[in-house]
């Protein structure tokens, strides 16, 4: 399965790159301005921290700076993209540091070298931080406790830290006073470092305790500065014509002279990309975002097209049905001994298809980028989740070393996994680069952004089980088809199945359930007319997104098949009695069995009502966060409309960090899963998406959102990522809520009212 | 030539009449915290005030704002301090942030015609403003506590 720590050691080029920052050293050492305390490269010894930090020579990798006011800045690799995660990751260095929160700042850094990897995805960002944060904070607290006893006078086993003070019984020094007037100088080795004594849980005093996001005021003032917002003197602008289809149309032709009479017109020009991200745009200059806009409009292109532009939704899917009927391709991720043994003896087996629509990313901020060359730089100005898996394109697009190209950083007006995707800033340094390096501000609009989104690929999978003479699981097995992101964008990420064959980890993740099912089978093959039709994009939840909509249901499907109660059939599977994940499983037991309790499973509902439960373990098995879902729906057999009344969740994420944060990160990401359940989708129609704006892409509204209960389990784990397992648990809950209400089984999401009408004429 | 009073500021805007107030205010005037989301008025991100109705500001023609008093976000309260922004901090509202000045306006809106309102009343106004991360259940929370906390200061 996917193990996104193994994947960290890998940077986007594919070099090895070791993030492992238990082998690190750590320093302190003397600035003008009071101390830098950070980890050092790996390998990297020095005699001398206060020379290596003056001298900036060995590209320290920094984390945070004290100052001789006491002011403590964190620095921050990671986007800011309504997850609050500065104010997260940042309260774990000041806890272990023991800061008053009120001297602590934080900010979001521009792309560097030093800052190793850097992405904001897979919910990673405090589940792969909390451990270096962690002891950044307890070095620094180590010495100024040491620097801050030497000053008092005192034993530095008489002192502790508290509140930015070092206090030894009535006396006491701030880290202001320690910073002015000690020297905190230190090197500690990787074992030194290592040593250094973390706190127990019961002495946090930021962690898990209520706080207010520090990026919210401005959010709600107009001062917040996302990638569109961007500004520079003497910039002019431009909107892109795309081409018909994402892969391999080229230019034969450009007339432009209708956009003439457009005050402001500039030029049209067709981008030279040496990096085949964008194959067949043209941009369209004028000297404002309205006169580009308008030119676009009247600028005629004619392409050659490929043959992509005749695939639709329906060929799609059926390519992948194609793909799954054949037992030979694809990659084994779990091939236990035994699979087809285990079917061929059992009692009695069922298999169900389950499908899944295209959907669309819809990130509220259209894409953009501000780019230019200043001094022998490429500064591209833009929101981006993944830097270091776009610098590299960026480079062989513009023709220079990656040293020459920095990514400003912005807030973004919504990720979900859109800009991990960094496409969006090729177009805008080409623009640039095409006037000279002239700063060039590039504008999609909702329309272009829409088209040159990398979707959710849809997906098709088929699920069997195989039950003995007592009606107990012997063989499971669970093949799945999409587009794959990862094999398109960074094929070097890509794990190898237990049959050689490389697949893209993020797209079958949740088909590796915690069940105990006997002989286990999982089957993930990439469908290779959805990579070549379009670029498949990492949508929040990738995989999950479709694999727990099947697992799920077919759970589901699978205790009424035997007639057992689905929540009762589901703890049989999760006794933590098999090889397969025993902690695991017993926290998935946990989560289910107290969502079912709050909400009422068994009681007696309405006519046309039903409970449907769900669990999740997402987002990966090395990083688990375990969910459980219960909806309430009714459903109208008039109408056909499924309306959820109320979701109840349970999550088991370990140490909540920011738990306000982490709530609202769980309502965002439990709507998101109603809205693809049921509000939004798109198809393929001629290669491209059928949907171009909220006219005929429908995300879900202030109307239909239902109650919602949420828990989170108190646990002093390790914490776990939060922004997308609550995608995945809603959708199956619904369906099987919905089967539970009117007996109607719906193996396609998003359901419509159209399905639900026509499936009730059959039961 | 349009002249306007942009947050209680007169402007001359002198550029094509139908270009949409969105750009005038975004890339003429300066003022950013107005937001581009579709375009088509649907999503509710480039709310702003006209003559104190909210409106959306990337399918109104400059020509049409001739004359007339526009607020954006940065002019609804001179500190930010309107009992809607405060509410929208106290509920910790924000995710991304990018539709909140629209959400802001338009609820300012919804305040004055309905200073209590019932759900159905936040329902009905509110839809047409699109959270891409949903923070629904926190936009309705911070109306309704921004509704109590104007009402306790006028009684």
């Amino acid at each position: 399965m996917s193990r996104p720590a193994e994947i960290l050691v890998t940077d986007a080029s594919g070099a090895a790159q070791s993030e492992n920052v238990s082998r690190r050293s750590f320093l302190i050492g003397a600035t003008s301005a009071g101390f830098t305390l950070a980890f050092l490269p790996p390998g990297l010894t020095i005699s001398d921290a206060s020379a290596a930090v003056a001298s900036q020579s060995f590209e320290p990798t920094l984390w945070y700076d004290i100052d001789r006011s006491g002011i403590v800045t964190v620095n921050i690799i990671r986007a800011e993209m309504g997850q609050h995660v500065g104010t997260a990751l940042a309260r774990i260095v000041a806890d272990e540091l023991e800061a008053d929160w009120d001297k602590v700042r934080f900010r979001h850094v521009d792309s560097d070298p030093k800052w190793g990897l850097m992405v904001t995805g897979g919910s990673w960002s405090v589940w792969q931080s909390f451990a270096y944060l962690s002891q950044a904070g307890a070095a620094g607290r180590i010495a100024l406790i040491e620097e801050g006893a030497r000053l008092l006078g005192v034993s530095k086993g008489d002192c502790k830290a508290r509140n930015s003070a070092v206090v030894a019984g009535k006396r006491s020094m701030s880290y202001a006073d320690i910073v002015t007037k000690g020297n905190l100088t230190r090197v500690y080795t990787a074992d030194q470092l290592k040593a250094l004594p973390l706190k127990p849980a019961t002495e946090r005093r930021l962690i898990g305790v209520e706080t207010r996001a520090t990026d919210i005021p401005n959010k709600t003032n107009g001062t917040a500065r996302y990638g569109l917002d961007a500004e520079v003197a003497g910039m002019i602008y431009a909107r892109p014509k795309l081409p018909p289809t994402r892969n391999d149309c080229k230019v034969t032709a450009i007339d432009d002279s209708a956009a003439k009479s457009v005050k402001g017109y500039l030029n049209s020009v067709e981008l030279n990309d040496p990096s085949g991200t964008v194959p067949g745009w043209v941009v369209v200059y004028a000297d404002s975002f309205d006169a580009a806009n308008k030119a676009a409009d009247k600028v005629k292109v004619t392409w050659s097209v490929p043959d992509a532009a005749k695939v639709s939704e329906a060929d799609l899917l059926d390519h992948g049905r194609k793909l799954l009927a054949d037992p030979k391709g694809g990659s084994l991720v779990v091939e236990d001994a035994g699979v087809d043994q285990a079917f061929a003896s059992a009692k009695m087996t069922l298999e169900q298809t389950y499908t899944t629509s295209t959907v669309l990313h819809f990130q509220l901020e259209p894409v953009n980028g501000l780019a230019f060359e200043k001094d022998g730089i490429w500064e591209i100005h833009t929101g981006n989740q993944w830097q270091s898996l776009i610098l590299p394109t960026l480079a062989k697009a513009l023709g220079v070393p990656e040293a020459k190209v920095v990514l400003r950083t912005y807030l973004l007006g919504g990720g979900f996994g859109r800009r991990l995707n960094g496409d969006y800033a090729v177009p805008a340094a080409l623009a640039s680069k095409a006037m000279g390096g002239k700063p060039v501000k590039l504008v999609f609009t909702r329309a272009d952004d829409v088209l040159f989104d990398s979707p959710r690929s849809p997906s098709v999978q088929r699920v069997r089980i195989g039950f003995d003479a007592d009606k107990k699981v012997v063989a499971m097995e669970h093949h799945a088809t999409a587009g794959w992101p990862t094999q398109v964008m960074i094929p070097s990420f890509m794990p190898k199945g237990k049959n050689g064959e490389p697949y893209d980890p993020f797209s079958i993740a949740g088909a590796d359930h915690w069940y105990s099912v006997g002989a286990q089978r999982v089957r993930a093959v990439s469908n290779d007319l959805a990579n070549k039709t379009f670029r498949p994009g990492w949508l929040r939840s990738v995989g999950p997104g479709w694999t727990n909509w099947a697992l799920e249901s077919f759970m589901d499907e699978a205790a009424h098949s035997i007639g057992v109660d689905p929540l009762a059939f589901r703890l049989g599977l999760l006794t933590g009695a098999s090889a397969n994940g025993a902690n695991g499983a017993l926290r998935e037991a946990a989560v289910l069995k107290r969502a079912a309790e709050k909400a009422g499973w068994g009681s007696k509902l309405p006519p046309d009502t039903g409970l449907g439960i769900a669990a999740t373990f997402g987002q990966e098995r090395d990083m688990a966060t375990w969910s459980a879902c219960v909806a309430r729906v009714k459903v109208d057999r008039t109408t056909g409309l499924a309306k959820v009344e109320k979701l109840t969740l349970v999550v088991d994420a370990g140490t909540v960090v920011h738990p306000d944060g982490a709530l609202a990160q769980v309502e965002g990401a439990a709507l998101w899963g109603v809205s693809m359940a049921l509000h939004e989708g798109t198809e393929f129609v001629n290669g491209q998406v059928r949907s171009t704006n909220l006219h005929n892409y429908t995300p879900l509204r202030m109307r239909d959102v239902p109650d919602m209960d949420i828990e989170f389990v108190a646990s002093t784990d390790t914490p776990t990522g939060l922004g997308e397992p609550g995608t995945t648990v809603v959708g199956p809950a619904i369906g099987n809520a919905i089967f539970a209400a009117v007996g109607l089984r719906l193996r396609h999401i998003p359901i419509s009212k159209e399905a639900v009408l026509a499936g009730l004429k059959t039961v | 030539m349009t002249t306007f009073k942009l947050n209680g500021q007169p402007l001359n805007i002198d550029g094509a009449d139908d270009t949409p107030l969105l750009w005038a205010i975004r890339d003429i005037a300066g003022l950013k915290g107005t937001k581009f989301g579709c375009g088509i008025g649907m999503c509710g991100a480039c709310t702003v005030h006209l003559n104190g109705r909210a409106i959306r500001s990337c399918i109104t023609p400059v020509a049409a704002a001739g004359g007339t008093e526009i607020t954006t976000i940065e002019g609804l309260d001179p500190a930010g301090q309107h009992p809607l922004q405060r509410a929208w901090i106290e509920t910790q509202t924000p995710q991304c942030g990018y539709c909140q000045s629209g959400q802001i306006m338009q609820a300012a809106t919804l305040l004055k015609d309905y200073p209590s309102p019932t759900d159905a009343d936040i329902d009905a106004v509110m839809n047409g403003n699109l959270c891409r991360c949903m923070a629904y259940v926190r936009i309705r929370k911070a109306i309704k506590l921004a509704a109590a906390a104007s009402k306790s200061s006028v009684s």
